[in-house]
């Protein structure tokens, strides 16, 4: 068993895990942050996206000891104060989501896009979240949404 | 009088869990002494169950057989023949045979279990299987005599391949064991199908078990019948156990084992006049049910009667057979039949026109069906028919038959000097007319007898209905109708969970019932009680008379008449009428063909949340362009071989062109504010018209997914003549 600590969310979390433990189950099963899903097993379809250290990585390729003394955000801590990030905003109000699982992995990773790029065009936008899997909308409503919510910014 | 919603995108319900991270799925959910389930499944496609070993210690686990089952072995649906654990014959590789419980995860994936075999011979044909779960023949007029009358008899032979569902959650359940029965929570379109399963299973009075929908991550007809069998396994652990059970698949073992679409292979014969009057349609349609029965006799019927096309004609006649193969059982999926016949339909069709040298424009003007003709079971359309429309409204929009003519060209002398031709892309653009029933097909509305209830709140009122919010927007779009229906505004009016302790019996969430049937029952809940209310407000009325629910059934609008024994009447209340076109490039280096352009026009009734609509009709038609070019089930020994996304390609943003859509309304009077059903109706059409596309840019395919593989040895060799045309 190995010791981490890392910030998640703001807060410093130290945990004692077995060295084998991928960080999503680590978020998931011990922190109890279920925001951040799994979908594929195999760092496909990017419902596990999370941020450590300012840049979006699928929490499913990596181990948790590998991620200690980071700083980590998942969906749970992207809101500020009750208010909304512009991307949640957009995903929300621009129907950006219809089942919702992906949701909090695409705007994880769209967070990263953005960051990189305040106004990217729709081009930018579909290689940005490629790394992405929706079943549900085809992908126009999230491209509009993240277009939506580089608007706000 | 507040502002109404129908017709405007107000925010979805549940939005607001899921962009933080608040919603709940089942994999999120946890009991106070939760246990783990895992299920063992069989290795081999067809024999018999001889010896079952551990290689454990089984001292802290929970081993469940089918000698643990209370009641009836059967995952009750349609036909009752299959096992919920299997007793000594196996019939598919992935078939659930024992469960294991153990409140350590890791310990419960190290248990090694060895199961021995007297192996069976497969099958694995569909078109020789010498089993068939159902068989169906629709004749209208004489198809002789069509013949008789045809100038030209063109003939097709059609291939669609098995499609996974993939809705990103993979299905699972937690079953907990209270008050002398079970509760089921979990990922799931039809709550109470589950609980009818479970009663059988458990033989267990109604009372005794409840199934509560949790936040559903996509369905797709995926977790239409499947999650009977997955509650039925954690229902029998938590009762032994005595504990509550979680059983979550991860996502090989959801493509291993559960449902997917039904392959197909379709032939076509058809007569036409050299004016492009077709004078017979002559088609015999197989499925591949897999190893039991499930859905496909219902998949199977909504196939054959979509399997003209919308399209007119006097002599038809049509044979379909769902047979039994030994792999895991094919079941709903999205379009349920109608996708792979409609396929068939459609590239047949540019072939015929191809035969006749009319353009694929004029071939569908020609035939289209019109209001007042009759379908292939004779149901007589009304004036919402809009095949006509939709084809005009699409072909304009997109700049379809100079496009045709000058990509066709481009193929024609691409053809002179194909030898020397080595770079650069080929282009195509291709169209698919189609239409889609919506709500069950045949008396199956009647036999459902749906029933919606609505109570009557402090500020408006609460939606107590068995439909599921999958993603599509159920509980968004009900609210809009009752809000409007009883004059308040849409905040005012909440949706209770599918809970079947709670809410009444609504059918299930499939066949794009839930607005038009589900919706209309509720929007008569909502006028009664707007009517009970008469001048008073919601608050007003609770304090005088106390609580009120008003609870109300399907009513069959009289002008429709099914028989199930001749296959003739009104198979469905009323058709959505589509037009897709694609266009096409496909890179001769590596032959993978990209759409890089897709219009769809779709006449849905009435857009109650116009972009709702709009996202299903663009997810609709990214499902279907995975179904065209990408999804391939590849099954080898009869066990799903690429059972994981590493290598089940579905479309990323990048495989997705940009969709533009077109929504037309022309209302269905039964409707509520005059909605049909818009779920399923996209995904007909993208595969058509990509194939045709592909056919436009010179490569002759007759099956589905157009692989690089495919394509590559699909090309057609232009005879000279064509040249000239």
């Amino acid at each position: 068993m190995s010791q981490v600590s890392m910030t998640v969310n703001g807060k410093v979390r130290k945990a004692t895990v077995d060295p084998r433990v991928l960080l999503v189950y680590f978020l998931r099963d011990q922190l109890r942050l279920t925001g951040t899903h799994i979908g594929c097993d195999t760092s496909q379809c990017g419902a596990c996206t999370v941020m450590i250290d300012g840049r979006s990585a699928k929490s499913c390729t990596i181990f948790a000891v590998q991620a200690d003394g980071s700083e980590i955000t998942t969906i749970e801590g992207l809101a500020t104060n009750g208010q909304l990030h512009p991307l949640q905003q957009g995903f929300w109000e621009e129907h950006g989501l219809q089942c919702g699982f992906c949701t909090p992995g695409m705007i994880m990773a769209a967070v990263t896009l953005l960051k990189d790029n305040p106004s990217p065009s729709e081009r930018e936008i579909r290689e940005g979240i490629t790394g992405n899997f929706c079943r549900c909308t085809g992908y126009q409503h999230i491209v509009n949404a993240i277009q939506h919510a580089a608007t706000k910014r | 009088m507040p502002s109404r919603s129908v017709g405007r995108s107000v925010v979805r319900k549940e939005g607001r869990g899921k962009v933080t991270g608040a919603a709940r799925y089942i994999d999120d959910l946890t009991f106070p002494g939760l246990i783990h389930a895992r299920t063992i499944r069989s290795t081999i496609p067809a024999g018999e169950i001889v010896d079952v070993a551990f290689g454990f210690d089984t001292s802290g686990f929970t081993l469940v057989d089918y000698r643990d089952i209370p009641g009836r072995n059967i995952v009750a649906l349609i036909d009752d023949d299959q096992p919920c654990l299997a007793e000594r014959l196996v019939r598919h590789v992935a078939e659930p045979i024992l469960l294991l419980a153990h409140a350590d995860r890791e310990a419960l994936l190290a248990a090694d279990v060895r199961i021995r075999y007297r192996e069976a011979v497969p099958t694995y044909d569909a078109t020789t299987s010498p089993i068939a779960f159902k068989t169906i023949a629709i004749d209208k007029g004489r198809i002789d005599q069509g013949f008789r009358e045809a100038d030209v008899i063109v003939e097709g032979e059609y291939r669609t391949g098995h499609q996974e569902q993939l809705y990103i959650e993979p299905n699972g359940v937690i079953a907990v064991p209270e008050h002398g029965g079970v509760t089921v929570y979990g990922s799931m379109q039809c709550p109470y199908y589950v609980h009818r399963a479970l009663k059988v299973l458990l033989d267990l009075p109604d009372d005794k078990v409840r199934v509560v929908q949790t936040e559903t991550g996509g369905g797709f007809g995926g977790k239409e019948e499947y999650p009977s069998m997955i509650a039925g396994h954690a229902a029998l652990v938590a009762i032994k156990a005595q504990r509550p059970v979680k059983l979550v698949y991860d996502r090989v073992e959801d493509m291993l084992a559960t449902t997917k679409r039904h392959p197909a292979v379709i032939r076509h014969r058809t007569g036409v006049k050299r004016d492009g009057t077709l004078t017979a349609i002559d088609i015999d349609a197989v499925i591949d049910g897999g190893a039991y029965a499930t859905l496909s006799a219902v998949v199977l019927s909504r196939g054959v009667i979509h399997a003209t096309g919308p399209y007119r004609c006097d002599h038809i006649r049509i044979r379909g057979r769902a047979t039994m193969t030994n792999t895991p059982p094919n079941g709903a999926f999205r379009g349920f039949g109608a996708p792979q016949t409609q396929f068939a339909a459609e590239v047949h069709m540019d072939r015929i026109a191809e035969a006749l040298g009319i353009d694929p424009v004029r071939i569908r003007e020609i035939n289209a069906l019109r209001p007042g003709d009759r379908t292939a079971t004779g149901q007589r359309l009304g004036r919402d028919c809009s095949a006509l429309a939709v084809l005009r409204e699409t072909v304009k929009r997109t700049d379809f038959k100079r496009k045709w003519r000058a990509y066709a060209r481009l193929k024609a002398s691409r053809c002179l000097k194909a030898s020397r031709y080595k770079e650069g892309g080929s282009r195509g653009i291709g169209l698919s007319l189609f239409f889609h029933g919506a709500g069950f097909t045949g008396g199956g509305e009647v036999k459902l007898a749906s029933k919606a209830s609505l109570a009557l709140t402090d500020r408006g009122a609460r939606i107590l209905v068995a439909s599921t919010e999958i993603g599509q927007g159920t509980r968004t779009m009900h609210a809009q109708i009752v809000a409007d229906t009883l004059g308040v505004p849409y905040d005012c009016v909440d949706v209770n969970a599918a809970d079947t302790g709670q809410v009444p019996d609504s059918g299930p969430t499939v066949a794009s019932r839930t607005c038009m049937v589900v919706g209309r029952i509720l929007q008569r809940c909502a006028e009664d009680m707007r009517e009970r209310l008469g001048r008073l407000t919601p608050r007003e009325y609770l304090k005088r008379h106390g609580p009120l629910v008003i609870t109300r059934e399907y009513e069959r609008p009289t002008d429709m008449a099914w028989d199930d024994n001749s296959y003739r009447g009104d198979a469905y209340g009323t058709y959505g009428w589509a037009c897709d076109v694609a266009e096409i490039e496909v890179d001769r280096e590596t032959w993978e063909v990209k759409p890089i352009a897709f219009t769809t026009v779709h006449e849905i009734g009435k857009a109650i949340h116009p972009v709702l609509a709009l996202g299903q009709i663009e997810g609709g038609s990214a499902q279907g362009l995975g179904y065209a070019l990408l999804e391939e089930v590849v099954m080898r020994d009869g066990r799903m071989a690429n059972a994981q996304l590493t290598n089940y390609i579905i479309p990323t943003t990048l495989d997705t062109p940009p969709i533009d859509v077109v929504i037309l309304e022309n209302p269905y009077k039964h409707g509520p504010f005059g909605a049909k059903g818009v779920g399923e109706m996209p995904i007909d059409g993208p595969a058509p018209a990509a194939i045709n596309a592909l056919r436009n840019a010179g490569f002759d395919l007759r099956e589905i997914p157009a692989t690089p593989e495919r394509v590559m040895v699909s090309e057609k060799q232009e005879p000279r003549h064509a040249l000239h045309a």
